[in-house]
């Protein structure tokens, strides 16, 4: 039974990780542009494909390294050509664009690579169990934790040490205040588009090594990763870490004792929390309400 | 009457003839019956959502759930309790706005891409129970085992089982109905206030208007009448199908009543009937149809963001 637990909680620290990186780059990209990426699923499945298109020739720590980068330079073009016509503009547009988007990259990385799910090739060493009693935790779980965690410290080191990232937060408090003080917010809002995409790819990627690569599993990821956001409160990025890593424990502790309930789960959370805090557990009030 | 209230009475008037003679001229266009009670249904549908979206300004992203409620409720009925039809359509309708009038004390405080947020996720929970909850919902096959009964009016009969243009007069009737409690309901004082929420939220407030209790009861009346489009949903296919609650089918929603323009009462029908005209043209000439339905919602943003009823006002004046 302890095992049973064991088993369930790091699985679902690992998910959770996933929904963590998925919803800070969904999270940036709202803060600062108030657009809600539904396409943010199909930039995470673009990553994967890079990756497993370009393994054969780099690599697979070639491919984790130029997968995302590249992943971001098509979401700054999708950005520049797309997105940056909308800002303004009622929400309604963005969410509507982007969700076009993400039926476009589905249907088009479908098209391309077939309906098949892909295996991503990692290195020997990796695949295998860390101990034979711990046989569940192989050495590439603990690896995707780790740049899962050396991933999120660079941003957040980013956000408050770096000119980029103190005009982003600034920008995200009060962006007309940001604009008066001469910053372009064109690039800014370009620049934070573009680290959002980069997180997403780099969970497409690490995404791609465990589960394997299909067309559709973008899409999976999207609705909890808003609830992340949402449980952890809009505007703030601590929030919606600890959003993230808290419903994919308790999703994981729900499919030890009901199976069928480890979805809903998610969505209890969230009720509870828009109940009882309607600004989510760090969000502040007034920001987005 | 002023040359306005004649134009306008003229355009209802040819409404309301394009629809009643549908059946006769469909055929000879290359359409068919059954077509144009799905154009109707969807258009309900979108209308109601833009019941919300267009006339209080609230964007509901999740409103499919309330559509499948619906759905899934008459077909429940219609399977276990009851063959009467009209009853399993109320049944349907009640579900789904039921649902709904609960959720929305939840979620009234939230505003613009939050509340947008929170109806998609909490949308999500219904398909997610329709999905999971497969001996009663029949799971990912969906609802069968359902059909709908012929209607008896006392005077005369109604074969809409069999008959398709007698079940087309039958949707008609019962949109006829939403549409002009609909109506009604934003001639209102009540509609007119509505308006005004749109138009400014904030002088609402000040002028001593309750906005919280004006937006729940609009997202209210908004998911009975998309529960209602649900209930006949489900009887134009004799069956619930799981993915009419997830948040794709509320995206199409929204893109319908965008398309055919949010601001005009009836400009979601419109969406609607080019949005199912497109769809079911491109899923029948390439197996990629997903890719050019994304197409046209990034196109449709990008260059006509006012539908084309808001496009061919504008370029009138």
């Amino acid at each position: 039974m302890t095992l049973l637990l064991l088993f369930n909680i790091t699985n679902g620290l690992i998910v959770g990780a996933f929904y963590v990186l998925m919803a800070l780059g969904l999270s940036l990209i709202l803060n600062l542009s108030n657009v809600i990426n539904f396409a943010h699923g199909g930039f995470l499945v673009l990553g994967g494909y890079i990756a497993y298109a370009i393994t054969p020739y780099v690599g697979f720590w070639g491919a984790l390294l130029l997968a995302p980068p590249l992943t971001a330079v098509i979401g700054l073009i999708v950005e520049r050509l797309l997105i940056r016509p909308l800002y303004g503009r009622d929400p309604l547009y963005g969410l509507l664009l982007t969700f076009g988007l993400a039926f476009m990259i589905e249907d088009g990385t479908r098209f391309i690579w077939g309906a098949q799910g892909k295996p991503v090739a990692i290195p020997a060493f990796l695949a295998q169990p860390l101990s034979s009693d711990l046989f569940f935790i192989t050495w590439y779980r603990l690896f995707m934790v780790v740049v899962v965690i050396v991933a999120i410290a660079l941003l957040f080191l980013l956000l408050r040490y770096t000119r980029l990232g103190i005009r982003i937060r600034a920008g995200t408090l009060d962006l007309e205040t940001v604009a008066a003080l001469g910053i372009n917010v064109q690039k800014l809002r370009s620049l934070n588009f573009a680290v959002g995409i980069f997180l997403a790819g780099l969970s497409g990627v690490l995404a791609a090594g465990q589960l394997g690569l299909d067309p559709t599993m973008g899409t999976n990821l999207l609705m909890p990763s808003f609830i992340a956001i949402i449980v952890g409160g809009l505007g703030s990025l601590p929030g919606t870490l600890i959003g993230g890593l808290l419903i994919g424990v308790a999703a994981g502790l729900t499919s030890v004792f009901f199976p069928a309930a480890s979805e809903a789960v998610m969505y209890i959370m969230m009720a509870v929390v828009l109940l009882a805090r309607p600004r989510g557990l760090f969000g502040e009030e007034g920001i987005m309400s | 009457m002023s040359t306005e209230q004649i134009r306008k009475l003229a355009v209802l008037a040819a409404i309301w003839i394009v629809l009643l003679l549908a059946p006769y001229w469909m055929a000879p266009l290359g359409g068919y019956t059954d077509l144009a009670t799905r154009v109707l249904v969807l258009g309900l549908a979108a209308m109601s959502l833009n019941f919300l979206l267009g006339f209080t300004g609230v964007l509901s992203f999740g409103h499919a759930a309330f559509f499948g409620l619906g759905a899934y409720g008459t077909g429940l009925m219609l399977k276990y309790l009851t063959h009467s039809t009209p009853l399993a359509l109320i049944a349907g309708m009640l579900l789904g706005g039921v649902c709904g009038a609960i959720l929305g004390t939840l979620i009234v405080r939230r505003r613009g891409v939050y509340f947008a947020m929170v109806t998609i996720a909490f949308g999500q929970v219904f398909y997610y129970i329709a999905f999971q909850w497969s001996s009663l919902t029949g799971g990912d096959d969906g609802l069968r085992g359902f059909s709908r009964q012929p209607v008896n009016f006392g005077l005369f009969k109604l074969d809409i089982l069999s008959n398709s243009s007698q079940f087309y007069y039958f949707v008609l009737l019962c949109f006829a109905l939403a549409v002009g409690a609909m109506g009604f309901i934003l001639r209102s004082p009540f509609g007119r206030t509505m308006i005004a929420i749109r138009e400014n939220e904030r002088r609402s407030r000040f002028l001593g208007i309750p906005v919280e209790r004006h937006i729940w009861i609009s997202f209210a009346l908004s998911c009975f009448f998309m529960a209602f489009a649900g209930a006949l949903y489900a009887l134009v296919n004799n069956f619930a199908d799981p993915r009419g609650l997830h948040y794709s089918q509320s995206g199409d929603f929204v893109m319908m009543a965008v398309m055919g323009g949010m601001r005009n009462f009836w400009g979601p029908l419109l969406g609607a009937a080019v949005f199912v005209v497109v769809q079911d043209y491109l899923s029948s000439v390439t197996v990629n149809w997903m890719s050019f339905v994304g197409l046209l919602f990034v196109l449709v943003v990008l260059f006509f963001p006012r539908g084309l009823l808001g496009f061919l006002q504008r370029s009138k004046a």
